[in-house]
């Protein structure tokens, strides 16, 4: 109860702010909170991230074993995204088997990855239809400050760009770089009346879940995108944030080649 | 090598034509019945394509668990569902996390539209179920799901009418078929709120695959022109269930 008291107020604070067409972080509206990247951080894992993206923090592990491939794509590798939304990174999750909320995060990271083409997956089959590596690309919340979606995403191609596929390990030859060749990267925007806010603190979260994710690829193709959260878009907005999200995508993309 | 093609391999697009010889902004062949359940608030079947959907909608009634109860709205359930054997290779029956998602995609698209401030405390969960899948299944279902509200008399903002654009051999198409999406280059799954026969705005949407902003934006232009062909045959749906209903009484 106490929580959706202070939301109120928090949300009542952030609107009269907006009003001035400000946010309560002195960000512009479709500024993107400071990024630090921290990768191969766990040695237990082939490739792993640290984001921090503002006060949100998440971390990315990648494992990566044989396996059999699947039936209709015999030689090629396999990514399998899911996310933990553990209850120590925010007073409102609980433990337990998956939510609709961390399935979608997972699925969204994911179609980013995948229709990038951002991992090669044709360079990791072992033998064709026998077997493949399956790369598990495994996303850990630590501290949710609003918007799990980006930084989630960008901790799992950060992960990626310094994961090592263990070969020797498996008696497979020599270990080899994970073959990375695009840089996806997702933009998530809080749609507040006529106004967007490019990645919402959870404080702005409390004027409402209504979100919109655009991933780009590096040639500012569209690669996935999704509306997230009970509100109707208007045709225009979705325009504007169209460009938007490309030309963020871009500044961030920027950051990602310099780890 | 490979007895599985790659999409290199198969042409999508011969002769300006789709691979079931539609032209690139032609719907499937749709039918939709309101009211085919008896026990359900509301019903509607609907075949888009070989796609086969029905709809069921239950309430506003109370809601169980009651802690899930919402003092100053309804609370909307959706739950979109795979029959095991509508599908190639057998579907293992209960959600996945591909059903779990477009549970919850669908959901918001009709959050802000039925009016749930008018049932506070009660519940109005919304069933859809793919008998046969060919690509398109959770617009099928949505297209199926509206007509089923307003056959349950669940007040409205207006219908929500679903429909996908693909990007296959380059080239956008509306309503891709199963060969389409799998060996296509993009889906996009649209669904508008539609009232008095204009649409207002975007009740879903999602991507996957890769277009331009150009592209996107055209695909946009499609799918505005497909749904209202579509909205017209929920319209007529609902009419031919009540005109029917006049002359029995």
């Amino acid at each position: 109860m106490g929580e959706e008291i202070l939301m109120d107020i928090k949300k009542d604070y952030v609107l009269s702010r907006l009003r001035e067409k400000e946010r309560i972080d002195g960000r512009k509206l479709d500024e993107v909170r400071p990024i630090e990247i921290e990768t191969n951080l766990i040695s237990k894992a082939e490739g792993s991230a640290l984001v921090k993206l503002g006060d949100t923090q998440v971390m990315v592990g990648i494992k990566i074993q044989p396996g059999e491939p699947f039936p209709d794509v015999p030689d090629k590798g396999i990514i399998i995204t899911n996310a933990e939304l553990v209850p120590l990174a925010s007073p409102t999750f609980e433990a337990g088997p998956p939510d609709e909320t961390s399935i979608e995060l997972a699925r969204i990271v994911d179609r980013g990855i995948r229709e990038s083409e951002a991992v090669d997956l044709t360079k990791l089959c072992i033998e064709e239809g026998e077997k493949v590596w399956i790369i598990f690309i495994d996303i850990h919340a630590l501290d949710d400050d609003g918007n799990l979606m980006d930084a989630s995403a960008l901790a799992a191609i950060s992960a990626l760009l310094n994961t090592t596929v263990p070969a020797e390990r498996f008696e497979l030859g020599d270990d080899f770089p994970l073959p990375v060749r695009d840089l996806p990267v997702s933009v998530t925007s809080l749609i507040v009346d006529d106004l967007f806010l490019v990645d919402p603190t959870r404080d702005e979260m409390s004027l409402g879940n209504r979100l919109l994710t655009i991933t780009t690829d590096k040639d500012d193709n569209i690669v996935a995108m999704q509306k997230s959260g009970s509100y109707l878009l208007k045709e225009e907005k979705f325009y504007e944030l169209i460009d938007v999200s490309v030309q963020k995508a871009r500044e961030v993309r920027q950051i990602l080649k310099e780890i | 090598m490979s007895e599985f093609k790659s999409s290199e391999e198969i042409k999508l697009i011969v002769d300006g034509k789709r691979i079931d010889g539609r032209d690139f902004n032609e719907l499937r062949k749709i039918k939709i019945e309101a009211g085919v359940l008896k026990r359900a608030d509301g019903s509607c079947y609907l075949e888009m394509g070989r796609n086969r959907v029905v709809a069921a909608v239950y309430g506003p009634r109370e809601v169980h668990p009651r802690h899930l109860q919402d003092p100053s709205n309804a609370v909307i359930r959706y739950r979109y569902n795979m029959a095991p054997f509508s599908v190639e290779e057998r579907k293992r029956p209960g959600p996945d996390r591909r059903s779990v998602e477009i549970s919850k995609v669908s959901r918001e698209a009709y959050e802000p539209v039925i009016m749930k401030e008018l049932f506070p405390r009660s519940g109005i969960d919304i069933f859809v179920e793919v008998l046969q899948a060919d690509a398109g299944t959770r617009t099928a279902c949505i297209n199926a799901a509206t007509v089923a509200l307003v056959d349950a008399g669940i007040p409205m903002k207006g219908l929500i009418t679903s429909v996908a654009i693909a990007k296959v051999d380059g080239v956008l198409v509306v309503d891709p078929v199963k060969e389409e999406d799998n060996y296509g280059e993009a889906d996009i799954p649209f669904a508008f709120l539609i009232r008095n026969g204009r649409i207002e705005s975007i009740a879903l949407l999602q991507m996957d695959g890769r277009v331009t902003v150009e592209e996107l934006k055209k695909a946009t232009k499609m799918a505005k022109e497909a749904v209202l062909k579509i909205y017209e045959l929920q319209r007529e749906a609902i009419m031919k269930k009540y005109r029917t209903e006049d002359i029995e009484e």
